[in-house]
C-alpha cells in the first residue's frame, strides 16, 4: 500500500494537542484543528464545538488537494501555506511534515502576520510529533506488533454493526 | 488508508462511489443520507455545479457503531462522474479504503461503464493502489429501467474477477444498503487482518 495506516497513541494525542492548545493561545485564534491529508480530523481545539468539524476536516483536504494539483501543473511541489480572507474570520491553512495539515481560524482580534509566525515555530514541534510517530508504527510493525484493535473481532461483531 | 486513534478510540476508513456520468452514484449517497439516522451521520456535503452535477466530490460522514470499545466511522465519498473531471477524481482516490463501483444498467451506457472502470484502474495505480487487492463492490444501479442488460451481461463485461455484486435502484434505495454494508464489512474483514 501507498501509504501506511496512521496511528495515534495516548502519548502522542497529548503532545499534539499540548503543541495546537499553545498555538491558539499564542496567535489569538478561534479554533484550531488537524486534519490528515485524506481529510480524517486528528485533533481540534477552541471553540470547536460551534463548527462541522468532520465536514471541515474534509473540505480542507479536499482543498489542499485540489491546490497541490495546480501546484504540480505548474511545476510546483505543493503550495504549503493557503490563507482564506472573510468579513470576519480568516482561514490559515498549512501542511505540516508533508504529511498532516494545520488549520487556524482566527478574526480581527489577531493577525495574518501574527498567526504565520507562531505556525511556524508550532510546525516544527508538530513535525518532530508525527515523525516520531512515524517512526514507532514502523517499528512495531518491524516487530509484528499489529497496530490493530482489531485482530481478535470476530464475524459476529462486525455483523453486529449492521444489525 | 485508515486512521486509527487510540487516544479517543476511533477508526476512520474512506470509502469512495466511482462510476461514469450520471450512474447514480450521489444518488446512493443522498438515499443513505434520508435513510440514516440524525445521530449517526453528519451533514451531506456536495459540491456541484448549478445543474447540480458533481464538481469536485459529494461526502457523507456515517457512524456505525462500536466494535470492542472502537467507534467505527466511515466516510463516503463520490467522484465526479464526467470524463474531463480526471483529475479531480484522482484526488479523492487518495487515502481510499474500499472502492464501489456503481455501474449504469442501460445498454447505451455499456461502453461508458467499461471506460470508466478501466480509469479507476489507471488512477489507483498512479496512487500505488491495485484494484484487485482492494475491498472492491459493484453495483449495477437502474435495474428497473427498460434498457437495462442482464446482470450476466454485465457481470461479463464489467466483473470478470467475480467481486460482491449488488443490483440497486438508487432512487428507490433498492440495494444501496445492501451494497454499503458488503463493502464496509470487507474493509473491517481487511483490517482485521492487520494489512
Amino acid at each position: 500500500m501507498s501509504n501506511p495506516t496512521l496511528v495515534m497513541y495516548d502519548e502522542e494525542f497529548q503532545e499534539v494537542n499540548e503543541v495546537i492548545g499553545r498555538l491558539l493561545k499564542e496567535a489569538n485564534a478561534k479554533v484550531i484543528f488537524l486534519v490528515d491529508k485524506n481529510g480524517q480530523l486528528i485533533s481540534g481545539v477552541g471553540e470547536t464545538e460551534r463548527f462541522d468539524t468532520t465536514s471541515l476536516a474534509s473540505l480542507t483536504a479536499g482543498n489542499i488537494a485540489a491546490t497541490g494539483g495546480l501546484a504540480k501543473l505548474i511545476g510546483e511541489k505543493e503550495f504549503s501555506i493557503l490563507f482564506h480572507e472573510g468579513e470576519k474570520d480568516n482561514l490559515h491553512i498549512s501542511i505540516v511534515g508533508g504529511r498532516v495539515i494545520l488549520v487556524v481560524l482566527f478574526d480581527n482580534r489577531s493577525s495574518l502576520g501574527l498567526v504565520r509566525l507562531r505556525v511556524k515555530k508550532s510546525s516544527e514541534e508538530l513535525s518532530a510529533i508525527f515523525e516520531k510517530l512515524m517512526t514507532k508504527s514502523v517499528e512495531r510493525e518491524k516487530r509484528g506488533a499489529s497496530d490493530f484493535p482489531f485482530a481478535e473481532i470476530t464475524d459476529d461483531d462486525i455483523d453486529n454493526l449492521f444489525s | 488508508m485508515s486512521f486509527i486513534n487510540y487516544a479517543s478510540r476511533e477508526i476512520n476508513c474512506k470509502i469512495v462511489y466511482y462510476g461514469p456520468g450520471l450512474c447514480g452514484k450521489t444518488t446512493n449517497l443522498q438515499f443513505v443520507y434520508q435513510k440514516t439516522a440524525p445521530d449517526a451521520k453528519g451533514k451531506m456535503i456536495s459540491l456541484a455545479t448549478e445543474t447540480e452535477r458533481t464538481l469536485f466530490f459529494d461526502f457523507l460522514p456515517l457512524s456505525l457503531g462500536e466494535i470492542r470499545g472502537f467507534k467505527t466511522r466511515f466516510h463516503l465519498y463520490t467522484v465526479p462522474g464526467q470524463v474531463f473531471y480526471d483529475a479531480s477524481r484522482k484526488l479523492i482516490l487518495k487515502g481510499v479504503d474500499g472502492v464501489v463501483f456503481v455501474a449504469d444498467s442501460q445498454e447505451e451506457r455499456i461502453d461508458a461503464n467499461i471506460e470508466s472502470l478501466e480509469n479507476l484502474r489507471i488512477n489507483l495505480k498512479e496512487q500505488g493502489y491495485d484494484l484487485d487487492k482492494l475491498p472492491y463492490i459493484i453495483q449495477y444501479n437502474k435495474r428497473d429501467l427498460p434498457g437495462a442488460m442482464s446482470v450476466e451481461e454485465l457481470r461479463r463485461e464489467l466483473n470478470p474477477t467475480n467481486v460482491p455484486e449488488f443490483e440497486a435502484c438508487a432512487t428507490t434505495g433498492e440495494g444501496v444498503f445492501e451494497t454499503l454494508k458488503a463493502v464496509a464489512k470487507l474493509i473491517l474483514v481487511d483490517l482485521k487482518k492487520g494489512k
